[in-house]
């Protein structure tokens, strides 16, 4: 596997108004990677995925210090755009929010706002082709112009992955993508994310060990803010190096 | 003793009765919770219900048979008075006479025994009915503490009568609703008897003033409603066309843009708009917003512009009704789930994108409902049109141009003195009972539509 750096976070400390959120966090994540997030709740993982498009914005109080950096670009800097950001790094909620539209307008909704496309029938092949790299084309290509809030909970969360692929991004954050799911749901988002990451960047907030052991390259354990220890997810599971890391994963705490 | 003074004592022994009952029940409480079944305030309330409902129920019952048997009383005293007008004239003489608010004596050989009669009888009466309801309250309030025992279900009873109070209160409003369109409907259908319908409602010439002597002139009058109906919908076009775009971007900049911080300082501002009583709007609209149409007028030379125009009514109208779109559309913008604003925004789009592609159409049927509201609003209000719109019923849809309002035309038709079956009278009705009719289908509609885009993130 080739190991080229595609996120890097040096030094981040991240405030909630004076609440600390994030303690100096170092991180590397490697392209065509999934890594997984860990850690028990209010440890920062979501906090820490949300500044990798700077979703953290859209709060008040939050203020950052700190570098995120991008191919080498540090999104923290004034002179980043969001919008462009937000392109580059999609990303997929908790909870499936298909917008109130059709299938169709949901994966057309990013490619429209940007004007990705000359032409109709250029629309239409991104729209099948995004659903089809989501694994969702074959069950949905009759419901096309119904609802897209009307797909049962697993086939919204694949629209919405579907969604987040149809503005062609590098790196795609998924926030606890299955904790809304039944099993078998989880299962084809699991094998979805397998198929992703010969083309795309993952980074994946979970809950479930298994879930990180299964489908993810690296692990990063983080625990009240701090960054405890990251490493392949073959090692993090079966010989982590701190005492923390060990009693979280044999279910010690959290 | 007074009838004040009754109630007093009535409400006393119920309170008295309350803690009582609250007591003894707090002390079976302390001996084994366990077995008890109701809280010692239920026990409480049960007592004070039991302790007051027999005695306002026979308070009432005896004013009113007490009423009826002195009125055939002291109508036999007057017998001999033939007009059944100069009887009731004569027993309502003797009871303001008795009750000090006249020191007339009437003209009837009768009427002093009458007073004498009236006088010892309610004095009588209201000893007698002191005695019974107090006597009786005693009772039920002995009872009531006797009943405050470990097993007995106050809870439940308290619960029933709740309930039951709730019913009848819903029951008494919709009663209320049912008489007031029926009422509306009578005097409709008795208009309708000396107009036609249709030239009610298709003709064009509103002028209800009627003669009062043979040969004045416009003796007949003329009902068609049309100019009073358009002159309202201009008015209230004026007024949506004022409110609504004001309205909607200061619901978007409230829910979307504002911080939490001016948000909650701005909103209660702009709900302070709905409180300002209309007729202040009215004073507005003639002192300040009509001297200010009617100079811009003149410098830029428009024709036909009076001082009661179209303008401005519907704009101050449009003032008055911002606050209802604000604050509607606002909620309903606040009811898009965040997770939708968020999924649009991690797609790159900017707020505003968001709000005009994800969260207006998401929360579209609440935001059109509130525009219905507002308008029926817009149509049913009366002083401020009163104020600043004037009685002249013309046929125009120039906004210079001064209309009149149906709310208008019923105030007009209805002030002073009038005759109770003159055409020009009951038109009134009529309008009403057009208006109503509007408003209603206006609100069904409004109310439809919001309840469905409840339902969609429920």
């Amino acid at each position: 596997m080739s190991e080229s750096l595609k996120i890097a976070v040096k030094n981040l400390d991240v405030f909630y108004g004076k609440k600390q959120a994030l303690f100096d966090v170092n991180l590397n994540i490697f392209a065509n990677e999934v890594t997984s997030l860990i850690g028990p709740s209010g440890c920062g993982k979501s906090t820490l995925i949300k500044c990798f498009n700077r979703m953290n914005d859209l709060v008040e109080i939050c203020k950052y210090n700190g570098q995120v950096l991008i191919d080498g670009e540090n999104i923290n800097d004034a002179s980043t755009d969001p919008v462009s950001l937000r392109t580059r790094v999609g990303m997929v909620f908790q909870k499936p929010n298909p917008f109130p539209k059709s299938v169709y307008e949901n994966i057309a909704y990013g490619p429209k706002l940007h004007g990705m496309y000359k032409n109709k029938d250029d629309l239409d092949e991104i729209v099948v082709s995004s659903l089809q790299k989501a694994g969702l084309f074959n069950e949905v290509k009759d419901r096309l112009f119904e609802p897209g809030t009307g797909l049962s909970g697993g086939q919204q969360q694949r629209l919405c992955i579907a969604r987040a692929l149809a503005v062609n991004p590098e790196i795609i954050l998924m926030d606890e993508p299955c904790s809304a799911l039944d099993p078998i749901a989880t299962a084809k988002i699991e094998e979805l994310i397998e198929e992703l990451k010969e083309k795309y960047t993952i980074v994946i907030v979970t809950h479930s060990m298994q879930q990180a052991a299964r489908v993810s390259n690296r692990t990063a354990y983080m625990h009240m803010g701090e960054l405890v220890e990251t490493g392949l997810t073959k090692n993090i599971f079966s010989n982590p190096e701190h005492a923390k890391t060990q009693d979280y994963i044999t279910g010690r705490i959290g | 003793m007074t009838i004040e003074f009754l109630i007093l004592t009535i409400l006393g022994l119920t309170a008295y009765s309350f803690f009582l009952s609250k007591r003894k029940a707090s002390a079976l409480n302390a001996i084994n919770p366990l077995d008890v079944h109701s809280q010692p305030h239920y026990h409480g309330l049960f007592s004070a219900i039991l302790t007051i409902a027999p005695a306002i129920i026979l308070l009432f019952l005896w004013s009113w048979l007490e009423n009826s048997i002195f009125k055939t009383n002291l109508e036999s005293y007057f017998s001999d008075v033939v007009d059944p007008y100069k009887v009731s004239f004569y027993v309502s003489g003797v009871k303001s006479f008795v009750a000090g608010a006249s020191d007339t004596l009437m003209n009837h050989s009768n009427f002093s025994s009458a007073v004498e009669y009236y006088e010892t009888s309610t004095k009588m009466s209201l000893a007698l009915k002191s005695i019974v309801i107090v006597i009786i309250t005693l009772i039920t309030f002995r009872y009531s503490l006797n009943l405050v025992t470990a097993k007995f279900k106050a809870r439940d009873l308290v619960e029933d009568i709740v309930i039951r109070t709730m019913k009848y209160a819903s029951i008494f409003a919709i009663f209320i609703t049912l008489g007031i369109v029926l009422s509306l409907l009578f005097e409709t259908l008795r208009f309708f008897e000396s107009v036609a319908v249709t030239e009610f409602l298709f003709g064009t010439h509103w002028s209800p003033q009627m003669s009062i002597r043979e040969g004045q002139v416009g003796s007949s009058g003329s009902f068609g409603a049309v100019p009073v109906f358009t002159g309202t919908l201009l008015i209230s076009l004026i007024a949506m066309l004022v409110a609504g775009p004001i309205g909607l971007f200061s619901a978007i900049y409230l829910s979307q843009y504002a911080s939490n911080r001016v948000r909650s300082y701005a909103k209660p501002i702009i709900e302070i708009l709905a409180g300002i009583p209309t007729v202040v709007y009215g004073f507005f609209a003639v002192i300040t917003v009509g001297p200010f149409f009617r100079d811009l007028g003149i410098f830029f030379n428009i024709d036909g512009f009076s001082s009661e125009s179209a303008l401005i009514a519907g704009s101050v109208l449009g003032i008055m009704i911002i606050p209802f779109i604000a604050s509607l559309t606002d909620d309903s913008l606040s009811a898009v789930p965040r997770s939708l604003k968020e999924g649009s925004l991690a797609m790159g789009a900017t707020l505003s994108e968001t709000t005009t592609r994800v969260i207006i159409p998401a929360s579209f049927h609440g935001i059109v409902g509130s525009f219905l509201l507002a308008f029926s609003r817009a149509i049913g209000e009366t002083m401020i049109v009163v104020m600043a719109a004037g009685f002249a019923a013309n046929l125009t849809a120039n906004p210079f141009n001064a209309v009149t309002t149906v709310t208008v035309q019923i105030v007009g038709l209805l002030t002073g003195d009038q005759e109770f079956d003159s055409a020009k009278t009951m038109s009134a009705f009529a309008l009403a009972f057009v208006l109503f009719f509007l408003t209603l289908i206006l609100n069904i509609i409004s109310l439809s539509i919001v309840k469905k885009f409840r339902e969609q993130y429920e």
